[in-house]
């Protein structure tokens, strides 16, 4: 199947895929299903913010497989590689909306702590983030820290930038499922 | 509005990522498996695992870059087959997660319980 993928894609599967195929009914299929609703499901966040999420998680986490993944997929989303950077760079400057800085400031405490106060919530949702918005941002950040755990630990290896740019179109297209 | 009318209206979105992820949870703890759902368990809380796991294990949930090869081989070592460990870890990696989503929730919960949040 992995050859056949490749055969049509000309890009090599990458590994992150290839965790989801291997004895898909303990993990694949129920990661898939949650993944893809998080990522691609109902939400006020568009998909290059939620991708921006999963890089900037995965970013904490120092995994640099999914850092790569979604970068290209935030900025694909966005059709704005450059600000995906900024972001990534230094969120306190990078040119986007208060909402978005506030939730990406919580998720990253949340993933480097483990915890966060209702303090910190507060601060969110007084940037003009919904209650909804927040536990869609909390779906996202756990998927994430899921999947990085699993890319460190199987030892996801790194594409060619071309190849992450060629999985980002297809996670764009056909999402997680 | 009054704050319970708008969690009745956010209930079905709510519903829907909430109950993937409940869905995934169910599964590598209590569905079929090759690791006993006690051993599952035990790797997703990260508690009372064994000593020749309790290394990967706590890798896995708290600092996943430092996992090494060396890791896997003591596990093996002492009798784990690698149909065991990729459930183990995939145990220790959802319930680490799972635990900075109820923490997350909760903060959130809280948050907006006391008439400060929207």
């Amino acid at each position: 199947m992995f050859g056949l993928i490749r055969l049509f894609s000309g890009h090599p599967l990458p590994d992150a895929a290839k965790l989801v195929f291997y004895r898909p009914d303990f993990y694949g299929n129920p990661a898939k299903a949650f993944t893809h609703e998080a990522m691609r499901g109902s939400s006020a966040w568009s998909v290059g913010d939620r991708e921006l999420m999963a890089a900037f998680v995965s970013k904490v986490n120092q995994c640099s497989f999914c850092v790569d993944a979604h970068t290209a997929t935030s900025g694909q989303a966005y059709r704005d590689s450059p600000k995906v950077q900024a972001v990534l760079t230094d969120v306190e400057s990078a040119p986007i909306g208060d909402g978005l800085r506030a939730t990406l400031r919580m998720l990253a405490k949340l993933t480097r702590d483990g915890m966060v106060s209702a303090e910190d919530m507060r601060n969110v949702l007084a940037a003009g983030v919904s209650r909804q918005q927040v536990e869609d941002a909390l779906a996202v950040c756990a998927a994430f820290n899921t999947t990085n755990r699993l890319a460190d630990a199987f030892d996801f290896e790194l594409l060619a930038s071309e190849d992450f740019e060629a999985g980002a179109k297809y996670l764009l297209k056909r999402g997680y499922r | 509005m009054t704050e319970l009318e708008e969690r009745r209206r956010a209930v079905p979105e709510e519903d829907k990522k909430r109950e993937a992820h409940r869905a995934l949870v169910d599964r590598i703890l209590h569905g079929p498996g090759k690791a006993s759902p006690e051993q599952r368990a035990q790797a997703f809380n990260n508690a009372d695992i064994p000593p020749p796991l309790k290394t990967l294990i706590g890798k896995v949930a708290t600092r996943p870059t430092q996992i090494t090869d060396a890791d896997f081989d003591a596990a093996k070592a002492a009798g784990f087959s690698e149909d065991q460990l990729f459930e183990l870890v995939i145990s220790a990696a959802v319930g680490q997660s799972t635990r900075l989503y109820e923490a997350g929730l909760a903060a959130l919960t809280e948050a907006t319980s006391d008439g400060n949040g929207d």
